[in-house]
């Protein structure tokens, strides 16, 4: 593949040399030399652009670390890691405190993901092994792709609108506060956005599951379920997981639907039925009327503390994969 | 994710990559023609936003002068007016001490209109209900949780209030509405001042977040037995109930635009940097507010031109005389007397290189 390009090869004339095993050796030098440069210039280059953008990325990724890092000075200097402890945010005392932002964000993102998973794999498995052409599956693929297309904020309204009063009546029935919004109905609202994350990832690693494995599964007399349980989902695993790793990567930093249903309460949650608030969320109300050094300064900190708590889940994430991988 | 239809023509593809280039390029070249034009660029408070957007309007097609006003949030106008990247500022409330240092300059606060803060509720049968200051402290405090609670139904003999819990909805985003209110509470309870304060953004010490006005209203209305705070003009717009409250002379005033306007007809400082709930005015409804036109008072700063500083005055001073007929179509609520004769005093002292730009 490296441009064995013979047709450019050139033959030294008899004439410009003494004999002909210089001839043949300078023909060959030229050909090897036109051939690297036509090929080597394109690969070695082609392979420099690529690390440049792979650089870029990672460049992009530090700078912005460092520029949250930097604008939330004040208030780390202030607060120190009791921040990411405290419980109270009060931005007219100046007392700032990350905790229930972050419990109510893990909360709302771990109830969601879990909701989620319970519609989105049995959609992949149906897309992925069962009907895996024609028009109606290609239909339902769509449709599953569409979800993300749709904007936060109509999620926000469907959430609101929609979804609250029946949240509402179902804890009149069970006879707690009758708040409608709250952690429940976020998570709701949420684990319906991330599905196609997690689905569209997981019907492709299913579909690609070697059918040599599964024939020699149904020729020992396996059956379908069994081969699905036995066979497919062990082998499509870590890729799957990657997909609902996807998904809680979407949840966590999720602003406007969340932020219109969690109840944007500052208290630690109690119950699934309470309302939280969640770090982006707490971000997106407070920013454009936030003034002072220390109160804006707590706000971009707050934002640190989402980037590293989803830095540090996709790492997690990335070493359970890896685990799932190799034992699969 | 998304596929994009193959596209069975690479000459389809060029002719909408051309077509978008093309459209792209040109607007970057509409603005620029108009550079001679004298352009003001505003930011801040959302409560009078669709106040302004007409105002400026009106005096673009009188006088040919075009005004920008970006509705980013009263932080957000003060920042920009701090850094000195806006003409003039709106807030809907008073820049603190804090704020004024960073600028290191005079920032005239010059009032444009008036609005009211009204306590909106949702009960069956809506009846019209009173308040007075301190039930609304108590109730936006926790203390009283219930609707039958005594000392409601004390002010409101004849209304039968059901035995339901009270709910508190409050904003979760910064606003000047917030502002507005929570002075109103900081200067009726003592508590209120000492456990939260005064703020765009508070710690509430029980309750459930609505984004904006829209939020909070949604959640009220969906939510039998809830309370909020939502602006007049909104809840007007909106039909919602809102109670009348009594005011610190002991008169029960309904909120609406001449009440309003009347909470200003008091003692006013030559500042106008007041806040007026809890006012003196016998008629005037006490959770009213201003919202403010914050400009520097000497305008040679970053390089302003005499132009552009006159051209802010002239703008500043049509919205306070002739732009007021506009505030009640729109119900917002027009100066008071009292506060345009301040006004006229604080614009009049807009200086350029120290002199004075209008007479």
């Amino acid at each position: 593949m490296l441009g064995n390009d013979t047709s450019t090869e050139l033959k030294y004339p008899m004439t410009l040399s003494k004999d002909s095993a210089t001839a043949d050796a300078l023909t060959k030098i030229h050909a090897r030399v036109k051939a690297r440069w036509k090929s080597g210039f394109s690969e070695s280059s082609f392979r420099k652009i690529l690390y440049f953008a792979g650089i870029c990325v990672l460049v992009l990724l530090v700078a912005i670390f460092l520029s949250l890092v930097i604008a939330s000075f004040p208030a780390i200097r202030r607060f120190g890691v009791g921040f990411l402890f405290g419980t109270t945010w009060d931005p007219v005392k100046g007392e700032f405190g990350a905790l229930p932002f972050v419990v109510g964000t893990l909360i709302v993102s771990f109830l969601a993901l879990i909701f989620s998973v319970f519609l989105s794999l049995p959609t992949s498995i149906f897309l992925g092994e069962y009907f895996t052409e024609g028009g109606t599956p290609t239909f339902i693929k769509s449709m599953i792709e569409l979800l993300a297309g749709v904007p936060s904020v109509i999620y926000g309204f469907c959430g609101l609108f929609l979804l609250t009063p029946l949240v509402r009546s179902l804890e009149v029935k069970l006879g707690v506060a009758p708040y409608g919004v709250g952690i429940l109905t976020a998570a709701l609202v949420l684990s319906i956005m991330v599905i196609p994350y997690s689905a569209s990832i997981g019907r492709e690693v299913i579909n690609l599951v070697p059918t040599d494995l599964k024939e020699a599964a149904f020729s020992l007399g396996a059956t379908r379920f069994e081969v699905i349980r036995k066979v497919i989902l062990p082998y499509a695993r870590s890729g799957i997981f990657a997909g609902i790793l996807l998904s809680l990567g979407r949840a966590l930093g999720e602003t406007m639907a969340v932020t219109m249903v969690i109840g944007n309460s500052n208290f630690l949650p109690t119950s699934i039925f309470s309302p939280s608030n969640s770090l982006a969320s707490v971000i997106a109300n407070e920013f454009t009327e936030a003034t002072g050094r220390l109160y804006l300064s707590s706000l971009i900190e707050l934002g640190l503390v989402l980037f590293m708590v989803t830095t540090v889940i996709n790492v997690l994430g990335k070493v359970i994969v890896r685990r799932m991988g190799v034992e699969g | 994710m998304i596929h994009l239809g193959a596209s069975s023509s690479g000459v389809g593809v060029k002719k909408v990559l051309s077509l978008v280039t093309i459209l792209l390029v040109s607007t970057i070249f509409a603005g620029i023609g108009h550079a001679k034009d004298v352009e003001l660029i505003g930011a801040g408070a959302t409560f009078p936003y669709p106040l302004y957007s007409k105002m400026f309007d009106v005096y673009n097609k009188e006088y040919g002068v075009k005004v920008n006003y970006q509705s980013i949030g009263s932080g957000g106008g003060i920042r920009q007016l701090i850094n000195k990247t806006v003409d003039f500022g709106g807030s809907d409330a008073i820049m603190s001490d804090r704020d004024l240092s960073e600028a290191k300059a005079p920032i005239l606060h010059i009032p444009s209109c008036a609005g009211a803060v009204v306590i909106t509720y949702n009960l069956p049968g809506t009846p019209q209900l009173r308040f007075t200051p301190d039930i609304i402290a108590d109730i936006f405090l926790g203390k009283i949780t219930k609707w039958n609670d005594r000392r409601i139904s004390e002010i409101n003999p004849g209304v039968k209030l059901p035995d339901m819990n009270i709910m508190v909805v409050h904003r979760s985003d910064g606003s000047g509405t917030t502002f507005t209110f929570s002075d109103y509470l900081s200067k009726v309870s003592p508590e209120w001042k000492e456990k939260v304060g005064r703020g765009t953004s508070l710690n509430w010490p029980t309750g459930l977040g609505g984004k904006g006005n829209e939020g909070v209203a949604g959640l009220v209305q969906q939510t039998p037995g809830s309370i909020g705070y939502v602006e007049l003009i909104y809840a007007v717009h909106n039909k919602m109930p809102y109670d009348t409250v009594k005011n610190k002379k002991g008169n029960f005033v309904t909120p609406n635009i001449t009440s309003t306007s009347k909470a200003a007809d008091t003692n006013l400082p030559d500042d106008m940097k007041v806040m007026l709930p809890n006012t003196d005015a016998p008629e005037g409804y006490p959770i009213s507010g201003f919202t403010w036109i914050l400009v520097y008072k000497e305008q040679n700063y970053a390089g302003r031109s005499e132009e552009k500083a006159r051209e802010v005055v002239k703008l500043i001073w049509w919205m306070t005389h002739e732009g007021q007929k506009i505030t009640e179509p729109l119900d917002y609520a027009p100066l008071s007397k009292k506060a345009v004769e301040k006004a006229e005093k604080l614009i009049k002292s807009v200086t350029y290189n120290g002199k004075p730009i209008m007479k």
